[in-house]
């Protein structure tokens, strides 16, 4: 180990979300020593949820989203290392080994190694043409250029999650026509309740994207011109473009041959540290937990991302940090901003709240006993930013004046 | 063409030009301190955040509703605020000074 701080070395592998802002934090926070970013993708690091949303549409031919200004990397000391995957991890030694047989030692490491698509292994697979995931700037790039291919624009979207159905509304924007097949008896099954989902099976049907739920794929088979998406009940699509949405594997693999712990995600204290106490993971790929709602949670989102790499940056430091921020997310499809804060798992009572007017506009609010656990606000920030503040401040709300459209929402008008 | 000031929170003063884009997006090109844009620039997040000099109100216009909501999770709010992944780039915006929040 280095004997001054500023020859400390901080390795971070994984250059996104998690990993750049915890970067730039270590710098605010005041560490001396070197920091290196690695990462297997070729690209300046670059905001992920537009992938699905803008990007798709956009006009421009490549993707830029920078995370940050190249030359800020440069001013902040902070060295990118690209296109390089690591192997493994030495722990023995203090080292990671690049992909290319390179070593690096580190003093501290950090583990911000996401996710990737889950691809089940559907028969066919292997000989079917224009396959994608999406998690990428590579996998946009090849999306669009299929679209842009000579043939037909017929899109099988497998998986009705956010990306799948964030992806659905991108195409069809572009003129596609698009199929959602999702497995669940409802889209957004595994993140949303009954109500939300059946709104957005409706948003989809008026835009014109078929969705049928209860469809397990059990195959693909291609011919000169086209693949046949065969589903488990015996139906049949015929797609020209296929997007594979249907979850993530987390990246732990790294961290499981080094020996640490693992379970739902590669396991961290409310600091952001793994079992070995030099090594940090953050973002996608942990597993934490979280002491508002007292439960272990794997979250994926940009939020949990960029504030578990702030604690982990003051962490790095020696400053005393817990990570215990609100999950928020948010979801942009059609015209239709969907913001959620909390976690609504466990709620055992859900009150709907419509605005007067015309456009969609409304929010559900999820309970356990008085205690105000999420908030799903659909084209309402207001809704979003009112429930947000009564998480924190755990405010006891009267549930009939929220649910009555007549009382304007204000805090003032619904706290009991 | 626009020139744009930032007004950092240690007081750095920095000018910048663009013809296109949002100010975050132009703030983030150029490293501007505390402007962050978490959120790729959708009005999602409130990082992005700055006051906007009084006199400049009429060249950037008003926040829209969405933005003046998410504006109320940040304390520091005021009536000059905005949250400048909402502001387009173009020669309307030539020469705002815009207080980056704290
Ligand atoms: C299409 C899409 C839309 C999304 N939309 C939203 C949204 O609207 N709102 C929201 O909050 N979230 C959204 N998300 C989720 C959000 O993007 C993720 O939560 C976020 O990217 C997580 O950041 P991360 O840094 O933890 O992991 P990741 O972004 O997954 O980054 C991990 C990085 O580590 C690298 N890596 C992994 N292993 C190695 C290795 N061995 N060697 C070198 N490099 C390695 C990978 O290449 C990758 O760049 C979306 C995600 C996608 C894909």
């Amino acid at each position: 180990m280095a004997e001054s701080p500023e020859e400390h070395v901080c390795l971070i592998v994984g250059a996104s979300h998690a990993g750049v802002g915890c970067a730039f934090e270590l710098r605010r926070q005041g560490w001396t020593g070197g920091i290196v970013l690695i990462d297997r993708d070729p690209q300046l690091p670059y905001h992920r949820p537009p992938l699905s949303k803008t990007y798709l549409t956009s006009e421009e031919g490549s993707y830029h989203n920078p995370l940050r200004a190249v030359d800020n990397y440069e001013r902040e000391g902070i060295e990118l290392r690209l296109g390089v995957s690591v192997a493994s991890i030495d722990r023995d030694r203090s080292l990671i080994v690049l992909d290319n047989g390179e070593e690096l030692a580190y003093d501290k490491l950090v583990l911000a190694t996401g996710a990737r698509p889950l691809i089940p292994p559907f028969p066919g697979l292997e000989s079917a043409r224009h396959v994608f995931s999406l998690r990428t700037a590579a996998d946009v790039a090849g999306i669009r250029a299929a679209l842009s291919e000579d043939h037909g624009k017929r899109v099988v979207v497998i998986g009705g999650g956010y990306i799948g159905l964030e992806t659905a509304a991108s195409l069809r924007k572009l003129g596609a026509e698009v199929t959602v097949l999702e497995r669940e008896e409802r889209v957004l099954a595994r993140v949303t309740t009954p109500g939300m989902s059946a709104f957005f099976e409706q948003l989809h049907a008026d835009h014109g994207v078929k969705i049928l739920t209860g469809k397990t794929v059990s195959g693909f088979q291609t011919n000169a011109t086209h693949t046949i998406v065969r589903c488990a009940d015996g139906d049949e699509l015929v797609a020209d473009v296929i997007v594979i949405g249907v979850g993530i594997r987390v990246n732990v693999e790294l961290a499981q041959r080094a020996g640490l712990e693992v379970s739902n995600g590669i396991c961290v204290n409310g600091s952001a540290r793994t079992s070995d106490e030099n090594i940090y993971a953050i973002g996608d790929c942990t597993y934490h937990h979280n002491p508002r709602y007292d439960r272990f949670v794997r979250l994926e989102s940009v939020q949990n991302a960029v504030d578990q790499g702030k604690v982990a940056a003051a962490a790095l430091v020696g400053k005393v940090a817990i990570y215990d921020a609100i999950p928020w997310f948010w979801s942009d499809q059609y015209d239709v901003k969907l913001q959620i804060v909390g976690l609504s798992e466990g709620h055992d009572r859900a009150v709907v709240r419509k605005e007067v007017g015309e456009a969609p506009k409304f929010s559900i609010w999820y309970f356990a006993g008085d205690t105000l656990l999420a908030v799903d606000a659909v084209n309402n920030a207001k809704a979003y930013v009112i429930g947000t503040k009564f998480i924190q401040s755990g405010a006891l709300i009267d549930r009939d004046k929220l649910a009555d459209p007549t009382v304007p929402l204000r805090p003032a008008n619904l706290v009991r | 063409m626009a020139n744009i000031t930032f007004i950092t929170t240690d007081g750095t003063s920095t000018t910048v030009s663009g013809n296109s884009g949002s100010v975050m997006e132009l703030a983030r090109d150029h490293s501007i301190e505390g402007i962050l844009g978490n959120c790729g620039g959708v009005c999602s997040c409130a990082t992005c955040h700055v006051h906007v000099a009084p006199e400049d109100v009429r060249k950037t216009g008003e926040a829209s509703e969405i933005e003046r909501d998410m504006l109320e999770l940040d304390d520091n709010a005021d009536e000059y605020s905005r949250l400048c992944c909402q502001i387009v780039v173009s020669d309307a915006i030539d020469g705002v000074v815009l207080r980056v929040a704290e």
